[in-house]
This record gives C-alpha cells, structure tokens and sequence, in this order.
C-alpha cells in the first residue's frame, strides 16, 4: 500500500488532485484505482490545450483486467500530460502517487477542489464501497 | 466463502488477490499479472489448479463407453498417453472440453469446474447403459509447473531425473503423483496430480527453488497466446467443434457412434473461429463487435494485451463468409484489425500468420 500524501484531494472515481505552488493541478489515479485495476498497459491521455469539465473525460486507462475512464477532478485547460506513460504505463502501478500522474491542468476554480475528499474521507469511501 | 484448495493459506502467504472463480477461492495474481506471465514464458511458473475437477473412468466397458462420450476417440491411446476432446450433446453442441489419461485399468479425465456439476449429472445418465463406475477425485490436488526451466525445476525438487524422458501428451506414475506432460500455456511443462496433503509441499518447495506462483490471470493470457479454447468463453452448448476451430479434435472414424455425430454430420457451421491482432494501441476484450466493410459479423470471445507480443490478440467467433478487412469496434472507434491463425506464440515466439 503506497503512503498516501496528505496534500491531495481525491474524486469518487478515484482520480487524485494536488495542487502546486504555481496554482496549477496535478491529476492521477489512486492507490486504490491501480491496485483494483491490476498491471496497466495502456494510458490514452488528453490533448494539451484542451479544456475538461469537472468530472468530464479527460483519458481511459486499460489494465490486464479492464478499460477505464478517467475524469477531470476540477475544470481547467491541460498543459502537461505524462508522455513517459506511452511507453512504460507500468508507472502507474509503481508509483500512482509520483512519477505516475497522468496530466496537469490549469484550473478554472481552485474553489473546486473544495468539492473533494481529504484522503480520510476517501479511504472510507473505498472501504464502504468494498462492502457493496 | 468459496471452496478452497489445499494450497489456500500458501496463496494468501505470497500475497495473492483471491477472487471467486467458479465456487472457489483462487488466486487472480500475487502482485503482476504480466510479470508472473513473463515468469513462464522465460524461466518457470507454477499454478494451483486443484478447482479443476477429476473424474476416473473405470469398469469393464470404460473404453466402449467413452468412445460413445467424447467426440474424440480413446480407442488409440496406450497406457500413459493423453488426448485432448470435446464432449458434445445431442446436437453436436460442446458440454466441455478435456483432457483425457489413459491409465492401466481405467481412464482419467480432467474436466473444467465451473462445468463440474453438469459433467458429472450427464457422465452418469450417459453411463447407465454401459458396464462402467464414474469416481469423482476429490482428494487429489493439481500443481501445474510451466515454462523452458519448469521440468529441470520439478527434477531439481523431487530428485526424479526421468522425468525429462517424459514425452508431450504422456503421464506417469511417481508412487501416488501421476505426473503429465500437458499445460495450458504454449510452454513445455508438467501438470502434477497428486493427493491434497501432499500438495503444500510440493509447491513450497517448488517456490524455493525459484518457480514463481502464477495466478489465473496470467494462465488467461498464456493460454490465449498460445491459441487455446476457454470453456465458457470461446465455446459452449451453442457452438459445435467446426465453429470453435476445433474439428481436428473430431475423430472421423468410420462407424463409430458417438454422442452428437449425426447433427455434425448434417450440419454447416455458419460461423468460425480466428485470431485478431491490433497493432494500435488498444486492447480487444470479450464482447467487443467486430466489423467487415461496416457489417457487423460477430463478436470477440476472448481478448487481451500480449505481455509477449506487447499488443492485443484476441480470439472472435464470426460469419464464415465474411470477407475484407475487418475493424472492432472498441469503445466506439473501429480500429483496423488483421486476421491470423492462432497460435500467436509457442515456446516464447511469436508464431502467427497473417490471413490476407
């Protein structure tokens, strides 16, 4: 089980968001996400430039067991995606808290990130969701 | 809680994530999928698959009566060799598939689970007409060792040194083990039957010696590079052999009688079974709609990303007279894919060809 940083704010599809001492938004996916998807093989990432809505599609991930979407935590305009995930995607799996993010955006509202879980409320939300 | 091999608490020791499989607890993997996958194709790997169900064959008609049971015929096999069938219903529909051991006074066949039930209820109404006793094996576990280092490990292990005679598609006694030269994973390897208290042993030791433990994850993937059938997936009651590329399975001998040859004698399979590669990024999965000039003309059976090949493979079931080249449909792109004659991979390589 990675260390999860106390500096980031999780979405119920379990994307993570961090916010940056620039004010920009770095965007992944949880833990929880690749543990439950298993070896990642595939990321398809959005375009810089493009705007995301909050919980707008912004990529699908496609592990050995499943094709994923990912979504937007916060609106915003993307300026930098991870390229180093084309080629080892495996990334994903080893450091879902680092070296595996998956793009940076430029947020219309930092109030957004607001609308998301603290890491407590969001292990909760896994466990809870579990049970289902 | 599911049923549970004798080899649970040595899964749960190497970190496996359990799912449910059929009824039982079974190790999807034990960290990476891929990495257990490249652990068989390049040294060796071993997997738990004591879900699978035993079933011994005896009785004075034992050799009459599965020459009528099984669309493959039994009747040219000795002592120790082994034969892989299909089992069909009536209307040449496939009930199961598996292996079948001649052993000296009986037969042993190693059915699916998830069918187990099902076999068994059929084996017995099948047998009533004949001289012979159906005994379920219960008792016994199967560890199978895989990969071009798996039979120097397993000698290693258990000090047999003859078991490098072993030829593909025969079995062998050790004391109570029956040992075969048979696998699901394009690799050279064994599958050891053996009885449930022997086997934690076995397989702690086998670890030691460096196999790595496999979960069914990565059996998926090996088995479908190397082009073999999923009973479930790629076949089932509504497919007969012609349309799961299995009629060479299909023993074509003369007279005799067996269960479902006269609907396969009359019927025209409609539909078959090939192999699709994506180059693209992207991975076809069961399910996916696959498309010739815009026609829909059928569907993927089996899907996955080679570890080996490092692209998608998948088996799909469509339209015999379909022609041009052909697009699935992933996710609502129609990416290109080709068409080729499975096995992608043997022995490590890749093998296929495509079909233009």
């Amino acid at each position: 089980m990675a260390e999860v940083p106390g500096d980031l704010k999780f979405a119920e599809t379990h994307e993570w968001a961090r916010v940056e001492d620039d004010g920009t938004v770095t965007v992944g996916i949880s833990d929880h996400a690749q543990e439950s998807l298993g070896d990642v093989v595939f990321v398809e990432l959005p375009e810089v430039d493009a705007e995301v809505d909050a919980k707008g599609e912004a990529g699908v991930v496609e592990s050995v067991k499943a094709a994923s979407d990912i979504y937007a935590p916060v609106a915003g305009t993307i300026i930098a995606v991870n390229e180093t995930l084309e080629e080892t995607p495996e990334t994903v799996n080893e450091s879902p808290y680092g070296d595996g993010w998956f793009f940076k955006l430029k947020p219309n509202d930092l109030n957004q990130m607001h609308d998301l879980l603290s890491p407590e409320d969001y292990e909760n939300f896994c466990e809870n969701e579990d049970d289902h | 809680m599911g049923n549970r091999t004798p080899l649970y608490e040595l899964h749960i020791a190497a970190g496996a994530k359990m799912v449910d499989f059929g009824g039982w607890d079974m190790p999807i993997h034990y960290g990476s999928q891929i990495e257990e996958h490249h652990a068989v194709r390049l040294a060796s790997g071993m997997c738990d698959v004591s879900h699978m169900t035993i079933v011994d064959v005896g009785g004075e008609q034992c050799r009459e009566f599965l020459r009528y049971l099984l669309a493959n015929d039994v009747e040219r096999l000795a002592v120790g060799d082994a034969l892989y069938s299909v089992m069909l219903n009536q209307s040449g529909g496939i009930l199961d598939d598996l292996i079948v051991y001649r052993q000296q006074e009986r037969y042993r066949l190693v059915v699916n689970c998830a069918t187990r039930e099902k076999d068994l209820a059929w084996m017995r109404a099948q047998g009533e007409a004949f001289d012979v006793r159906i005994d379920l094996r219960d008792d016994l576990a199967i560890i199978a060792v895989q990969g071009p280092e798996s039979i120097e490990q397993c000698i290693r292990v258990t000090g047999v040194a003859s078991l490098v005679d072993l030829k593909p598609f025969t079995a062998t006694w050790f004391n109570d083990w029956y040992v075969a030269r048979t696998g699901y994973t394009g690799e050279q390897g064994l599958e050891i039957m053996l009885p449930n208290q022997d086997a934690a042993e076995l397989w702690s030791a086998l670890q030691q010696a460096g196999v790595e433990p496999i979960g069914l994850g990565a059996r998926d993937t090996l088995r479908l590079e190397a082009g073999m059938n999923l009973y479930g997936s790629d076949m089932d009651e509504s497919v007969t052999p012609a349309e799961a590329a299995l009629s060479w399975t299909v023993a074509p001998s003369g007279d005799r009688d067996f269960i479902g040859r006269e609907a396969l004698d009359a019927g025209r399979p409609g539909r078959k079974l090939v192999g699709l590669v994506l180059t693209e990024r992207g991975v076809l999965r069961a399910h996916y709609k696959v498309r010739a000039a815009g026609q829909e003309i059928g569907e993927i059976t089996s899907g996955a990303f080679s570890p080996t090949l490092q692209h998608s493979i998948a088996l799909a079931r469509i339209d015999s007279r379909a022609a041009g080249p052909l697009t699935v449909d992933i996710r609502g792109k129609q990416l290109p894919v080709k068409q080729v004659r499975p096995p992608f991979v043997r022995n490590g390589n890749r093998v296929f060809k495509i079909i233009e």
